[in-house]
């Protein structure tokens, strides 16, 4: 449901049709449509984007520079490194074993589980910290007994984690299930005939096979993960220096009219972006080069 | 589940595990909580119920979350199709970077967008200072949501559109071109009716996306009760004010709702690939 588009789809993109006048058009429409397009990118991608930058330096290098390394944002920087830390790896395992048991393996209600698993990308981000409130809050399911053995979930890191955990749950799952069930099982199967053992199989076979899909997975997971907002929001509390992430203390600052400040933590989530887009390029131009070799080598 | 394995003589280990931790894992971190929210909404009577997600309040933050979340779905047809056209179809300097940019509402966190979009769309931004002096107000009201779920809405239609597109033989349309059709008819009579489930999947996608959103949005809207203020945001005020039941029941209503699109968009994604591959 969200931004999970498979690599898989990339891996035909290098092909090239030629086309005779017939099919194409003349060159004052292309232009045209190439303008229109890039007029409606630059008002809502490009321009935006770049604002990001220029209000960070708005105010000079020395401002920037103070707005990161002042005591709030550091802690904010590390809480988001921590909560991406354990949400990253715990859907990355999540991932993998789903994406086993689905592609390798038949079973009834298949469909349903991984309707289910997509059920994240259906609900909103504020939901997703709501449930969490609700089980784990004072007034909530637990709340009495936690408070008793002073144990918090909600407005504290934990119930951050948890949230985080949630937006990101399908991503990695989403990018391995389609990618394992075209690769089959005949590899794994011939490597357990050849006397390998699961888990040798899993690590020489399988994870050889997978690993620009995982990477593909991990990336957009992390981009979520660093950047959630809504989820955060409701279960952080926002306790200055405790329990704001990155995404939060962008909000604290702007509200606070600290303009140039909140663009230049800002402006650190964006190149986070930008590195992501980079790698993900990366990850499609490497797929779709292996799938063209694969392609050359069948056709030997 | 061991008879289902023997039956297929799956030599491959691990099922048992791997589905046991994948269910477990799912009940935990989704299925439960999000059970939460049905059962907390069993506290209030259906009248009580009805009252809080139907106050006029709320009733005017539906028809902005769903009117916006619809007008940047709509929006986002008509220039992501256009947008995956001049992608596949196209070269032009600096295409590849442009490629890769669409992705960015999918990389950059909502709350940046938001505080971005607000600077450029404010009175005294890039855009906002060229448009307020035409009496076109963006950011604090409505137009600004739209602006706003626009932009995180972006990439869907375009990467659902572009494979199709991508695909498609270019035998059909040189068929048509040799039978007199020009190429206003063919893109009508030809590409369109090609690339219509995907347009359709990628329209849905957006609009779902949209309907959720928070973060890019309550930056740019202004959050004005009865005028720019989206049910998300009303979900928050009411968590607040502790008022956790009518919080949730709002949040139900939503739930649903977005159950409903889910459904829909996996029969559009079915009906794509169905027609996607029989065309192949």
């Amino acid at each position: 449901m969200s931004g999970a588009t498979n690599i898989s789809q990339y891996s035909r993109y290098n092909a090239k049709v030629a086309r005779s006048r017939a099919t194409s058009e003349p060159a004052w429409i292309r232009w045209a449509l190439i303008g229109v397009s890039l007029a409606f990118l630059t008002l809502f991608l490009f321009v935006p984007l770049a604002a990001v930058f220029t209000e960070a330096f708005r105010k000079g290098y020395e401002v920037y520079l103070n707005a990161l390394i002042e005591p709030d944002a550091l802690s904010a920087i590390k809480l988001t490194l921590i909560a991406a830390g354990i949400a990253l790896p715990l859907n990355l395992v999540f991932g993998v074993s789903a994406a086993w048991a689905i592609a390798k393996f038949e079973f009834r209600g298949k469909s349903v589980l991984i309707t289910l698993i997509d059920l994240p990308f259906a609900v909103s981000p504020v939901i997703a910290g709501l449930i969490y409130v609700l089980i784990f809050g004072l007034q909530g399911w637990f709340g009495e007994w936690m408070s008793e053995h002073d144990f918090k979930v909600i407005f504290a890191i934990p119930g951050i984690v948890l949230a985080t955990i949630f937006v990101t749950f399908p991503f990695i799952a989403r990018e391995l299930i389609p990618l394992m069930q075209a690769q089959g099982k005949d590899e794994e199967e011939a490597g357990l005939v050849l006397g390998a053992s699961g888990w040798q199989v899993f690590w020489k076979v399988t994870l050889p096979n997978i690993k620009w899909g995982l990477l593909y997975g991990i990336i957009l997971t992390n981009a979520r993960a660093m950047g959630e907002f809504g989820a955060v929001s409701v279960v952080s509390g926002h306790i200055r220096g405790l329990t704001n992430t990155m995404p939060l203390h962008v909000e604290i600052l702007y509200n606070e009219y600290n303009y140039a400040a909140a663009f230049a933590v800002a402006s650190l989530l964006a190149l986070l972006a930008l590195v992501t887009l980079a790698l993900k390029s990366f990850i499609e131009w490497q797929t779709a080069r292996q799938a063209s070799d694969n392609e050359k080598r069948t056709e030997e | 589940m061991a008879t289902t394995i023997r039956k297929h003589r799956n030599v491959l280990p691990g099922f048992r595990l791997s589905l046991g931790y994948t269910i477990l894992y799912l009940s935990l971190i989704v299925l439960i909580p999000l059970a939460a929210t049905f059962l907390k909404t069993a506290e209030l009577s259906f009248a009580e119920f009805w009252a809080v997600v139907t106050a006029p309040r709320v009733v005017a933050s539906y028809k902005l979350t769903f009117g916006a979340s619809l007008l940047g779905a709509l929006i986002n047809a008509v220039f992501g199709l256009l947008t995956a056209w001049v992608l596949v179809r196209y070269t032009f300097p600096g295409k590849k970077i442009v490629d890769a940019l669409v992705d960015l509402p999918f990389a950059l966190p909502t709350a940046v967008a938001g505080i971005a979009l607000t600077a450029v769309y404010a009175g005294n931004g890039w855009i906002g200072s060229l448009l307020e002096p035409n009496g076109i107000k963006v950011a604090f009201t409505p137009l600004g949501v739209v602006v706003a779920l626009t932009f995180i809405g972006l990439p869907f239609v375009v990467r659902t559109v572009q494979p199709v597109l991508q695909d498609l033989e270019a035998e059909t349309e040189e068929a048509a071109a040799s039978l007199g059709a020009n190429r206003w008819q063919t893109f009508r009579k030809i590409i369109l009716p090609a690339v219509w489930p995907a347009l359709l999947t990628g329209f849905a996608l957006a609009f779902a996306r949209a309907v959720g959103e928070y973060g890019s949005v309550i930056f740019i809207a202004g959050n004005m009760p009865m005028v720019s203020e989206i049910t998300p945001l009303i979900i928050i005020t009411k968590l607040e004010q502790y008022d956790y039941t009518g919080a949730t029941a709002v949040a139900v209503v939503m739930l649903v709702i977005s159950f409903l699109l889910l459904l829909a968009i996996n029969g559009l994604q079915w009906w794509s690939s169905h027609r996607h591959q029989a065309s192949r």
